[in-house]
């Protein structure tokens, strides 16, 4: 069981979030022009990356407030948190990964 | 015969009991004594019983292997009634005095088992048999289960309510100590050096793992007490006995169950619980777990007698008992030529059997002079004796140790000491995420600390991480105490662990030996080779499944079951490995290992629960009105965590009258009904109608102050989630209502789009769901009845159908929304949540002359359901567009971006003939559907037939005077007028007619009366 950090509240223990996927997805805008392709995949599709990933996650009992995670899949490490407003943190560089992406 | 194996006060063993405090207990019915501080086990074996249950699938006869909670075979349930526990260890069961325990799986009785017979057939029973057997018809399977459950089940499970009390409690510290062994006494007392918080946790009652059982105990001990007194003098340090850590989780998340009073028996406890459940997070965590002796695998190696050779020395040693008086010492390693030094030295007559020739002049020296007999390059090849050892054969060994030859000769013996090495215990490492790496030079797994889980970090001393010297376990544990409290910021301000002084005996190396051969081949003959005791296989199910293919140590497990269950392998997963190793010609860290699986032992719901359980299990959520409901005679529906009334039965009324009366009231005269569970949101800022807009599918820029309007939500797949009624309050403030299930889930949606996608708009949302509580009046005199208790004016012209006015009713503040559930005159009226009792009170007195009826949701459901409106999540089912329910009304076509929009364009969702909302008639009236019914294209005798739709919601209605039903129809909408077939689950098959949704008061007058 993770603990997790809040980005408005600090340190908290899983139980008290929910992960809601892939974060990083704009609703589209002009969506009445969008082709079946173009929707269905802002709809459907989601990466599902075997390393880091960042997602959306919910202090559902806590403060309630939605944020962004930078997580490794595998060795669920969590590597940062950021409010929704904040740029995309990069990702750790390889060296930084390998020894974590081969204990699967 | 009383207590016969247990030997003289003289002797300066059995350091555990407590000679003066005879304990009474019972096993199968017999009455036996033991002494304040024996096991179960312990006791038994005293008395002289060897044979404690039978074997799983083969109901062997089979007694103690263990000293530990690594036991696999005497499993027994223990006490009675609402105490019962089935699958208990007699060896980690603490004797009370009028204990009771029952040997399980045998029947009728432990000496004469009828199931034994599986044994005989045991050809016909392999690996993977009831895999094979039982697979079709699949309708059997109910039947072969009863039966296999019946033969093959172990304890029983209690059938009355537990009277116990449970805990459950969390803990954070710096290191957590798991183990309480020289390596984990060690540990805890090195990294409490400074100001790490430590925790110490030990399975047994007492502290001290293997010191616990070793022959030289006077020493051992002091060294133990005194580390321990030291222990219990700093305030950082939390010693918790009795508690084993039975789940490693991610983030150094573990879970330990206490045994908190088990140990007094059941009822004794007075006001301590049962057991306590520890949730605990730890900064860093040493892993101190110990090892585990394995067995070695030799013909019919499960018969009572054959023991693991510390089980006898700990017997001998803690508890004063001599397993048997001529003992066998088996062994391919040094470790246990003390237990046959201890056997000889209380008394018994001892022969050593070693694999290995070569053996060291100072242990046959040290042999000789207790008298004790050494084979070297033997080995047991055949046991006498099925429900007791008698006697055993050896023969010489071949240097490849694959076949036997020479003399047999013939040893008389009641017990076998037998070691095969030892397995690091590598449970709680695996568990963490862990990867283990094969040691040559112990032939065991052991952490591979290069591969450990980044995210759990801990450290293993002691022999769980392959030193076998007390020494070497006590400056390991030290060493990684230090570290750990180091690595959690606390470091130690001294070093000082006292080091082990007690002289130990070199080890030398272990020859291993996998699987004993015998004078037959392997699998052939009546003798079995067992490595998993507790799950009863063999080495030739292990060559079964190599030849079927299962080869895969994942497929190994799960076809042979080797390893799993309650005994995660504890004594066999190691053996099980390299007798495939051999089989397959490959190495054993080629086999490779399974993952160990929590619990490490088993646990009870009970602590699991903990405080949580019976009324404390969900939190009950009651209206303001719930009083009055009570007092009324209501009977009550779950709706999510709310009590709703029900329905409100009158004296010699069931539930199907009641309900009719009701609803027949409503549309009558006028009746009331409790919606306080109904989602409430308060939208306020200049944005809010832009997110109405959005979240809904019609248009909200229109709507006036004062107005109501119904919106559908969607999801982006375009599929309904929720509905309600939202009401312009002013001129930026909206208040939203939802279904009672959704409430929640609406305002998580809101949040969601508003915290992610539009953070800029200036709109608050805030749950009042709790804040108001709600009265909805139904019916052609509701009019006359509110109008007596208000100051609004309540008249049609005035107060039109779709509005909110406010003002107050009986006295207190109001909103009152004039909006319909049913299709009558219904007035909602909101007051604030501490009115509510008032509020229906006061209507109850002024509805008398106007027979006001109380109504439940079973009569809600039907009074909408005669109108065709929907329930989500009962007449939707997240596949359900607005379009499949016939509601495009309700979708604006003017307006471009909402959510949801672009789905219903899509070719599946946008298709011809998908299921539509339509309603039922049945061909008989008297005929109510059952909810779930499919229609079916085609009728046939059997299934399966095609289905084209089913039965979302089904009722007596009164007011129709027939049943009807709503239900989802492929190209429904275009079916009306057509019978359909529908078939139910016992074969009857019934006719109906499709017809519109709406059954009563098709032009909607009523409501705008």
């Amino acid at each position: 069981m993770f603990i997790i950090n809040c980005p408005y509240c600090g340190d908290r223990d899983q139980t008290e979030f929910s992960c809601h996927g892939e974060a990083h997805i704009p609703r589209p805008t002009e969506t009445a022009q969008m082709s079946d392709d173009a929707w269905g995949n802002y709809v459907f599709f989601r990466t599902n990356p075997k390393g880091y990933h960042r997602e959306r996650w919910l202090h559902t009992h806590g403060c309630r407030r939605w944020f962004n995670a930078l997580r490794h899949t595998v060795t669920d490490e969590f590597v940062t948190t950021y409010k929704i407003e904040d740029p995309r943190p990069p990702l750790p560089t390889e060296s930084q990964t390998s020894s974590d992406g081969r204990q699967s | 015969m009383s207590q016969s194996q247990r030997l003289p006060d003289e002797l300066p063993v059995g350091n555990s009991i407590d000679r003066g405090a005879p304990l009474t207990f019972t096993f199968d019915g017999r009455q036996y004594t033991g002494y304040q501080g024996d096991t179960l086990a312990s006791a038994l074996l005293a008395n002289g019983v060897r044979l404690l249950g039978r074997s799983f699938k083969y109901h062997r006869p089979r007694g103690l292997i263990a000293a530990g909670s690594e036991e696999p075979n005497a499993l027994v349930q223990l006490e009675t009634g609402a105490y019962t526990e089935p699958n208990t260890r007699a060896t980690s069961i603490e004797l009370y005095d009028g204990l009771v325990a029952k040997s399980q799986n045998r029947w009728p009785t432990l000496g004469f088992d009828v199931g034994a017979v599986n044994s005989m057939v045991a050809r016909f029973l392999p690996a993977g048999f009831y895999y094979k057997t039982f697979m079709w018809p699949a309708s059997m399977w109910m039947t072969y289960e009863k039966f296999i459950r019946k033969a093959a089940g172990l304890g029983v499970s209690p059938v009355d309510d537990d009277p116990d009390v449970y805990h459950s409690t969390y803990a954070h510290c710096d290191v957590l100590v798991i183990g309480g062994g020289p390596a984990g006494i060690a540990a805890a007392t090195a990294a409490a050096n400074g100001s790490a918080r430590v925790l110490l946790v030990d399975e047994n009652n007492q502290l001290g793992g293997a010191l616990l059982g070793t022959s030289d105990n006077a020493a051992s001990l002091a060294y133990r007490d005194k580390a321990l007194q030291a222990l219990k003098q700093n305030n950082n340090v939390k010693i918790l006995s009795r508690t084993t850590v039975t789940g490693y989780y991610d983030y150094n998340y573990l879970t330990a169950i206490e045994k908190v009073t088990d140990h007094l028996g059941p009822g004794n406890g007075g006001d301590a619980p049962r057991q306590r459940f520890w949730k605990i997070r730890a900064k860093q965590v040493v892993i101190a777990a110990g090892s585990i002796e394995r067995p070695l695998v030799f013909a019919d190696n499960d018969r009572p007698g054959v023991m693991l050779a510390n089980a006898v020395a700990t017997y001998i040693n803690r508890y004063g008992v001599l397993p048997g008086n001529d003992v066998v010492v088996f062994t391919n390693n040094d470790s246990a030529y003390q237990v046959a030094l201890d056997a000889a030295s209380v008394g018994a007559t001892v022969t050593v059997v070693d694999t290995r020739k070569n053996i060291s002049a100072e242990f046959k020296a040290s042999l000789q002079q207790q008298s004790i007999r050494l084979f070297e390059g033997h080995a047991i090849s055949s046991v006498r004796g099925a429900k007791g050892i008698e006697s055993v054969r050896i023969m010489g060994l071949s240097d490849d140790g694959e076949s036997l030859h020479g003399q047999a000769w013939e040893i008389v013996c009641t017990c076998v000491a037998t070691s095969g090495g030892w397995t690091p215990s590598c449970h709680m490492f695996s568990q963490s995420g862990g990867k283990l790496k094969y040691e040559e030079s112990i032939a065991g797994f052991i952490p591979d600390t290069t591969r450990a889980k980044k995210s759990c970090p801990n450290l293993s001393a002691g022999s769980c991480n392959g030193v076998f010297t007390t020494s070497e376990c006590v400056e390991q544990g030290a060493d990684a105490g230090l570290k750990a409290a180091a690595a959690a910021g606390k470091p130690a301000t001294s070093t000082d662990v006292a080091a082990f002084a007690v002289n130990e005996t070199a080890q030398g190396a272990i020859a291993p030996l996998w699987l004993v051969p015998t004078v037959h081949p392997v699998g052939e003959g009546n003798s079995k080779h067992f490595h998993d005791f507790q799950n009863d296989v063999t080495a030739a199910d292990i060559q079964l499944a190599a030849r079927e293919g299962f080869v895969s140590v994942e497929h190994l497990k799960r076809y042979t079951t080797t390893g799993m269950a309650t005994d995660q392998g504890k004594t066999s997963n190691l053996n099980a490995l390299a007798i495939m190793a051999n089989i397959q010609g490959v190495s054993i860290p080629e086999v490779g290992t399974t993952t160990f699986r929590p619990p490490y032992t088993p646990l009870t719901f009970g602590a699991v629960g903990g405080q949580e359980s019976r009324e404390l299990f969900i939190q009950e959520r009651k209206t303001p009105m719930h009083e009055w409901h009570v007092a009324s005679g209501a009977v009550f529906e779950d709706v999510g965590d709310w009590k709703r009334p029900w329905y409100f039965p009158q004296t010699g009324e069931d539930m199907h009258a009641a309900v009719q009366r009701e609803t027949l009231a409503v549309r009558q005269s006028v009746g009331m009904l409790d919606a306080s569970t109904l989602g409430k949101i308060d939208i306020q800022g200049k944005d809010a109608v832009k997110l109405l807009e959005m979240v809904y599918t019609n248009n909200w820029q229109k709507l006036a102050v004062g107005s109501c309007r119904y919106g559908l939500m969607l999801n982006e797949h375009g599929m309904i989630f929720d509905d309600g009624v939202t009401t312009r309050l002013g001129e930026n403030h909206y208040h939203m209502t939802t279904t009672t299930g959704g409430a929640a889930r609406v305002m998580s949606w809101l949040e969601e789009w508003l915290q992610t996608e539009w953070p800029e708009w200036e709109v608050y949302c805030t749950s009042v769901t709790e804040q108001w509580a709600v009265m909805a009046l139904n019916g052609p005199n509701a009019r006359a009845l509110l109008q007596e208790l208000t100051d609004i004016d309540v008249s049609n012209d005035s107060f039109p159908f779709m509005t909110m006015r406010e003002g107050t009713v009986a006295g207190v503040p109001a909103r009152i929304y004039r909006i319909s559930f049913t299709g009558e005159q219904s007035f909602e009226i909101n007051v604030p949540a501490r009115y509510g009792k008032h509020l229906i009170e006061a209507l109850a007195e002024a509805g008398k002359k106007h027979e006001l009826v109380p109504y439940g949701t079973e009569a809600m459901h039907i009074l909408r359901a005669e109108k065709g409106f929907i329930i989500v999540g009962q007449d939707t089912d997240g596949t359900v567009t607005p379009h499949d329910m016939d509601m495009d009304w309700i979708v604006s076509k003017t307006k471009i971006e909402y959510l949801g929009n672009r789905s219903q364009q899509r070719t599946d969702t946008s298709r011809d003939k998908r299921p539509q909302l339509i309603g039922l008639l049945t061909e008989d009236p008297t005929v109510v559907l059952p909810e779930g019914a499919h229609i079916v294209a085609e009728v046939h005798d059997q299934p399966p037939m095609p289905t084209i739709g089913h039965v979302t919601s089904s009722y007596m209605s009164p007011n129709a005077g027939r049943s009807i039903a709503l239900a989802l129809l492929q190209d429904g909408i275009n079916r009306k007028g057509d019978t359909v077939s529908l078939r139910l689950m016992d074969g009857t098959v019934l006719q109906a007619l499709v017809t519109d949704t709406v059954f009563v008061d098709q032009e909607g007058a009523r409501v705008r009366g």
